[in-house]
């Protein structure tokens, strides 16, 4: 018959797929380009079981095809009579042993690899107090946006999470108001941000892979966490030891709200601080507010987690953002004439953080002074 | 033509027939209307996802709008079109397949189908009534309890309602096989669909209950101000996520092992060739119920259970996948050097197979719980999942419509019509789900109602959506060729498809509405074939003609389910902008009537039940002489088509 031919075609093409196809998607998104340890030993636990897969659904493939191809009754004709056979034993046997050797073959990976991956006990020193030697980062989910803080230098800032590369970052993840899952697939598998508790893990950033991406990467919420779930994403900026660590530091200095020099921004922050600043703040500190820190706003890559970096956007989103994001949290919680807000939008762009002027041996001083060693 | 008696009944008649029939071949009619009906429901929800992930920033529909669909579109198809109609088919062929008269609790079997018919109601009103449930079919607590609106009441509520009735049916069946099997019909001559029947009637009976628990909860959250799921007052939201998941995993293999039996009778059918490993295909079947409620956690690998959990789900999941290959194995065995004759029920079974490998597979993909913590919640699950219940369940259901047609309505669908829609279901199938893989891989989450233009999703998602439009076109080729067939009405006589071999297609089309005459003698394995092979293809009775107990038709199932049905409505307006409310429905305008309502409901139910246990209601008899007139008619009848 041709049609089980055509079957047989379209499953060997779709092999053929999978394996072309594990070099495509985007560098910055893609689980099938690995940017570090975790996501690499993932994917090769991919191509491992999609090699065996491939085996079976090929062996599955060409044992039905005979079947049907030779027992065609247009073929074998409407007198023919089919053997009745109740089993074969030596058969059953084989096909119930088989796949319990390719599943061994696939098994020793996936639990060495469990364990590997769900091992967080870097984390914490002897005394069970956060280990200073490693990277930690507090992510706390809300609806629709993401709040990092730095657990050693206490920074604290959201939407554009900043990792040091060629190191195990470990993060702190939890949920504010309701479950949400944390997911950098180009850097790992997702791990979920649950109300009820802390949950910990590491993803590594290759500098070379960061590179790529043009030290970017893309983030997002993988749970269902209401109507505006599909536009919780945010950005990840991979930077070398010395950046990232150069990027706190100028973050860590702001201990007063960057002032606006004069003009409009200056009477948007004045509006700002009337209307705004009870739920966002804009010094690095100050972990679980109602709102994101807004400290570094004017460096963001984007404006509400998904619209282009503009002040257009951002008078929109001020404006409805309700419209832009449905059932978010702000919508309401402020009234500001359209002049008002394209003051407070002058005012947030300026909230750049000066590059390279923050002292990096005074971070590693509160880092020792908060320390044990 | 027993039950109409030569004269013709008039519509008002018929309905209060099936109102209070208590005959399993009425019931399973029920069944797949109200089951077909939601299964259209469901995919005109499937339809709006896709129309509006079809480009990216879509606004054909809005965000909030878009959950709302999504949750339906899982919970219609899963629990009002899928389980319904694989219970339509149950009821119509498994009372027969085992020689029975009737299940062993007619008056259970009509509670059944009435609970789930107003449970659904119930479920789906929620769109008239303020906004359908927007959690994910899965209704997860954190968010569930969040939501605001009273959506998620009526998917609490609806899926109690329905879930009694499907308890009750899977009681009812698992019964019904142990007891009422006819002499000689022994365990290992049951055929396969009546054993995935048992298999999957059992998985029900132990499944069911944690999801009722669940929902109870859920229930007394939302509508009694009790804190199981609030985590600010010490409640755990994880709770939620396992009793859910003790029900939904072992749910798939409620759904799938019926698919295996019918694809199993399909495939000996139109080979001609009795099943190959039978005792191996049955031990594989027992064996997958028995580990369907072992790896539970599989659908949590990314709460943070732990590697430890983790790695043992892994390893339990991926055992699962030895019986799936044994039963593979045994179907290719079973056509090899068989005489395959392409009906539209085999295109159906043989396109399974390659399907359901490419689904199954992708499973075991999963069970890798590292490589999982990539594919969960990401499109590559819903490639996954709908490939094993579409390339399973929907095309098993499809098959089964074609093949159990006659039986169910004693005429035959088109094959032109038939093959064409199956044709066009299995490429839009494929077209549809096969690209969603790779779309999870590069990194699009699931339930998202739109996303960014410039990830590289565009012509993925556009692919998908045409072979969703292809098939919607196979299912209206589909209602054509019910419509044309129905309106033709040309009868068909006992055995239609001319290669039946067990013992439902011994009987003569439509079965009389007690049976069998005489019970059956069962002597051996596929019964119809061994008496066609030794003889002209009787059924030796085991007796001789006797009266038969028939039990009178009912209105009282329709009654307390009703009564539910009224009292779901107080119990879900009951919290209603009270001020121990949680906050999702404490700002919603009281509803002062809403215990009333609540109390008159279950008034109605309780006095239905108890008319029930007081009135004594035993039945009649049909004496031994109407019998015999019936069987000289039917010998008549069938003299003169020959």
């Amino acid at each position: 018959m041709k049609n089980s031919w055509t079957k047989t075609k379209f499953i060997m093409l779709m092999s053929v797929l999978t394996m072309f196809l594990a070099g495509c998607g985007e560098n910055h998104l893609s689980a099938l380009k690995p940017a570090g340890e975790v996501g690499r030993q993932q994917f090769n636990l991919m191509v491992i079981s999609i090699a065996i897969m491939v085996l079976v659904i090929v062996v599955v493939t060409v044992a039905f095809s005979i079947a049907v191809f030779k027992s065609r009754r247009s073929q074998l004709g409407e007198s023919f009579k089919p053997k009745q056979i109740a089993g074969n034993h030596t058969l059953e046997v084989i096909w119930t042993s088989i796949p319990i050797v390719l599943l061994i073959i696939l098994a020793i990976p996936t639990v060495y690899f469990t364990f590997q991956q769900g091992d967080t006990t870097e984390m914490v020193n002897a005394k069970g107090e956060p280990n200073q030697d490693v990277t930690i980062i507090n992510v706390t989910a809300h609806q629709y946006w993401w709040e990092f803080e730095y657990e050693h230098e206490g920074v604290v800032t959201s939407q554009d999470l900043v990792v040091p590369t060629g190191e195990k970052v470990f993060f702190n993840l939890k949920g504010a108001d309701v479950k949400h899952s944390f997911w950098i697939p180009a850097a790992g598998g997702k791990l979920d941000t649950n109300v009820d508790g802390v949950n910990s893990f590491f993803l590594v950033f290759d500098d070379d892979k960061a590179q790529d991406a043009d030290r970017l990467f893309y983030g997002k919420c993988a749970e269902l966490c209401g109507p505006s779930h599909a536009l919780m994403d945010f950005k990840v900026k991979a930077l070398e030891k010395d950046d990232y660590e150069q990027w706190l530091a100028d973050m860590k200095q702001i201990e007063e709200p960057l002032q606006a020099d004069a003009g409009d921004a200056k009477e948007g922050q004045e509006i700002f601080n009337n209307s705004c600043i009870g739920c966002h703040a804009v010094t690095p500190t100050g972990a679980g507010a109602v709102g994101p820190n807004l400290t570094n706003f004017g460096d963001r890559e984007l404006v509400a987690g998904y619209l282009e970096h503009n002040k257009e956007n951002l008078v929109d989103w001020i404006k409805d953002p309700e419209t832009l994001k449905p059932g978010n949290k702000m919508t309401g919680k402020y009234q500001l004439n359209d002049e008002e807000i394209e003051k407070v939008a002058e005012y947030l762009m300026t909230l750049k953080v000066d590059e390279g002027t923050g002292d990096k041996s005074k971070l590693r001083e509160t880092k020792d002074e908060g320390g044990d060693k | 033509m027993a039950q109409v008696k030569g004269k013709k009944a008039g519509f008002g008649a018929v309905l209060w027939d099936y109102l209070t029939t208590v005959d399993h071949k009425k019931i399973a009619i029920l069944y797949l209307i109200a089951g077909g009906f939601f299964f259209a429901l469901g995919g005109i929800e499937a339809m709006l996802i896709r129309a509006q992930l079809a480009i990216p920033n879509n606004d054909f529909l809005s965000a909030g709008l878009f959950n709302e669909v999504i949750t339906m579109h899982g919970t219609t198809m899963i629990f009002l079109a899928a389980m319904p109609l694989l219970f339509a088919f149950m009821n119509a062929v498994v009372p027969l397949q085992i020689g029975a008269r009737d299940v062993a609790f007619p008056f259970l079997n009509s509670l059944g189908v009435w609970l789930f018919i107003f449970g659904g109601i119930f479920l789906n009103l929620s769109w008239f009534l303020g906004g359908a449930p927007d959690a994910g079919w899965t209704s997860y607590a954190s968010l569930s309890i969040a939501s605001p609106g009273h959506g998620i009441d009526f998917y609490a509520v609806g899926l109690q309602i329905a879930g009694a009735g499907t308890l009750i049916s899977g009681i009812n069946f698992a019964t019904t096989i142990i007891t009422m099997r006819a002499p000689g019909m022994t365990y290992m001559r049951m055929p396969l669909f009546t054993w995935t029947t048992l298999v999957a009637a059992i998985l029900i009976v132990f499944a069911f209950p944690p999801l009722t628990i669940g929902v109870f909860l859920m229930i007394f959250d939302r509508m009694f101000g009790s804190n199981f799921f609030i985590v600010e007052a010490g409640g755990n939201t994880i709770i939620w996520e396992h009793l859910f998941w003790i029900f939904g995993h072992p749910e798939v293999y409620i759904l799938i092992l019926p698919a295996f039996g019918m694809f199993s009778e399909i495939f000996s059918v139109f080979s001609r060739k009795r099943l190959f490993g039978y005792s191996a295909m049955v031990f594989a079947t027992v064996l997958i119920g028995f580990f369907g409620f072992m790896v539970w956690a599989h659908h949590m690998f990314t709460v943070g259970l732990g590697p430890t959990a983790n790695a043992i789900f892994a390893l339990a999941t991926m055992a699962i996948a030895v019986p799936t290959g044994i039963k593979i194995f045994n179907w290719i065995a079973t056509i090899w050097g068989g005489s395959i004759e392409f009906t539209t029920p085999m295109l159906y079974a043989l396109a399974f197979i390659p399907s359901f490998v490419m689904g199954g597979v992708t499973g075991i993909m999963q069970a890798a719980a590292p490589a999982d913590y990539q594919y969960h919640d990401s499109y590559f699950i819903v490639a996954h999942f709908h490939y094993v219940i579409v390339g399973g369940v929907v095309f098993a259901l499809l098959a089964g419509l074609h093949f159990y047609w006659p039986i169910m309505t004693g005429t035959m669908l088109s094959e032109k019509l038939g093959k064409l829609e199956m044709v066009i279901f299995f490429i839009g199938f494929h077209c549809t789900f096969l690209i969603q893989h790779w779309l999870g891989l590069w990194g699009m989450p699931r339930r998202v109602f739109t996303y960014l233009d410039g990830q590289g999703y565009n012509a993925a998602n556009m692919i998908s959506s045409i072979g969703a439009a292809l098939m919607a076109v196979a299912v209206i080729i589909l209602l054509i060729n019910i419509i044309k067939t129905l309106v033709k009405n040309e009868k068909v006589g006992r055995d239609p498809w001319g290669d039946g071999r067990t013992l439902e297609w011994s009987l003569p089309i439509p079965a009389p509405y007690y049976n069998f005459a005489q019970t059956p003698l069962i002597r051996g394995i596929d019964v119809l074939a061994l008496e066609k092979e030794e003889g002209d293809g009787t059924i030796p009775s085991a007796g001789p003609v006797e009266p038969i107990h028939m039990p009178n038709n009912s209105f009282i199932p329709f009654m307390i389910s009703l009564g539910l049905f009224i009292a779901g409505f107080g119990a879900l307006y009951f919290a209603s902008g009270k001020p121990w409310a949680i906050d999702a429905v404490a700002d919603l305008p009281v509803r002062p009537w809403a215990l009333y309502v609540l109390i008159a409901g279950l008034a109605i139910t309780f006095i239905s039940m108890g008319v029930r246990s007081w009135k004594d209601d035993l039945g009649y008899y049909i004496t031994k002489e109407e019998l015999e007139a019936d069987l000289r008619e039917l010998e008549a009848r069938e003299r003169g088509a020959n």
